[in-house]
């Protein structure tokens, strides 16, 4: 086990009368204002870093592990992840594990619905989430050397039509940063507001 | 860079300096020098075939290893490739001009409801450069695509890509459509992505998964050599 992945599974403490929430970082803010604004007090949230959507093949082991860490702890786990670019195999270690986790292929599709985004097949278009146009940079532009190697863009983005921004929330800034990012990816822009969509009826008591 | 290696002058270098030369160069991704040091190993009187197999495919080979390992990641990987090509539109004319070795014909191409083709289009290359003739049928092909230029183009293999969890099942309608018309073990199929897995190859009845395009080169000759046994 490498030092990277010791160093973000601390065991949650125990709380057996609630149940765990276990997610990804990218949906930490907004797990949290679900909580807020509805004044749900039936989970414990604990996060694995976000940067593992870089590397999707690292995300059932680390979660796995998290999982063995709590069970019998809590009065139940659930997986806050979709399938993230597992290619099933989030999904198949969940139900070997017994514990459910969020339906759909990823956090942009259930933001917006996975029956509405899977009826909108949109495939030349690249989406941003609250949480993406907040680290545009740190998760998109500097992961893929574009920071370093501009020239690429077009490698990754040339058959790209559109970027569109899902809008959890209301935020001009979110919205110019979101705007300037399909700016850089020479994209068209949309802002679509969503809500947080499927994820507020998963988290639900 | 250091001034030494900025006043390197590649034409004074000796075949086997060049060579290695032009592995550092794939691997910083530096097309024109790339360009240069082919053009020099031409005018030595080097055969298009050699120059292709021994300097660029072998430096993309070092790449590949090294990108298995986690020393370079996509950028660093795409960058190379791009030399690469670079060498190999200098080459291309003449390896057909001189009948190269031919191992055979692939057909490939990004499945249905998907745009991804950076790994498609890496594989694409690695098996021209390996001796492979290549018909890339580009992004989002629908089973009748596939299917049409497999028939039309005589291939022995057919390639498919998928980046997406929810575009990789589209390979099983494609292998599914192969067995109901009989065809199916008239051809090598390899499949390959992001999100896929040897597992999900061998269950949706593909020959293989290939995890990357040096894995692709190899499979596709490996399959090649026992389709000949066979014959």
């Amino acid at each position: 086990m490498t030092r990277d992945s010791e160093q973000f599974f601390d065991t949650p403490k125990a709380s057996p009368d609630r149940v765990l929430i276990l997610a990804c970082g990218a949906l930490a803010r907004e797990i949290i204002a679900l909580k807020e604004l509805n004044g749900w007090s039936h989970f414990v949230l604990q996060c694995l870093p976000a940067n593992l959507h870089l590397y999707p093949d690292k995300i059932p082991d680390a979660v796995e592990k998290v999982v063995l860490a709590s069970k019998g702890k809590f009065a139940k786990i659930f997986v806050a992840y979709a399938d993230c670019g597992t290619g099933g195999i989030l999904q198949k270690r969940c139900d070997d594990l017994e514990v459910e986790m969020i339906a759909g292929p990823h956090c942009y599709s259930f933001f917006e619905g996975n029956a509405a985004f899977e009826q909108r097949a949109e495939i030349t278009s690249f989406f941003l989430t609250d949480f993406l146009a907040r680290q545009f940079d740190s998760f998109v532009w500097k992961p893929m050397g574009l920071d370093r190697h501009p020239e690429l863009r077009d490698l990754y983005f040339g058959n790209y039509k559109k970027l569109v921004y899902l809008a959890q929330t209301n935020d001009p800034d979110l919205d110019q940063r979101a705007e300037q990012a399909a700016l850089q990816l020479d994209l068209a822009y949309e802002r679509r507001f969503t809500g947080y969509g499927d994820l507020e009826s998963a988290l639900a008591p | 860079m250091s001034d030494e290696e900025d006043d390197l002058i590649l034409s004074e270098l000796n075949d086997e300096e060049l060579v290695l030369q032009m592995f550092d160069d794939l691997y910083d991704g530096m097309a024109e020098e790339i360009a240069e040091s082919v053009d020099i190993l031409l005018e030595r009187k080097w055969l298009p075939y050699d120059i292709l197999t021994k300097a660029l495919v072998e430096g993309m080979r070092i790449v590949g290893i090294d990108f298995r390992d986690g020393i370079l990641f996509v950028p660093e990987v795409l960058l190379a490739a791009g030399a690469m090509k670079r060498g190999m539109k200098i080459l291309k004319p003449l390896l057909i001009e001189s009948g190269a070795p031919q191992l055979g014909k692939m057909v490939i191409g990004t499945v249905k409801g998907d745009i991804h083709d950076i790994g498609k289009n890496l594989v694409a290359m690695m098996m021209e450069g390996a001796g492979f003739e290549v018909v890339d049928l580009g992004i989002n092909n629908p089973v009748e695509d596939y299917l049409a230029a497999i028939k039309e183009e005589k291939a022995d293999i057919l390639g498919m890509s998928a980046l997406l969890t929810t575009t990789m099942p589209y390979m099983k309608v494609v292998i599914d459509t192969m067995i109901a018309e009989g065809i199916r073990d008239d051809y090598i199929v390899l499949v390959g992505g992001a999100p896929l897995n040897e597992e999900f190859g061998k269950a949706i009845g593909a020959d293989a998964y290939c995890r990357d395009a040096a894995v692709a080169v190899e499979t596709a000759k490996d399959y090649m050599a026992r389709k000949h046994n066979q014959l």
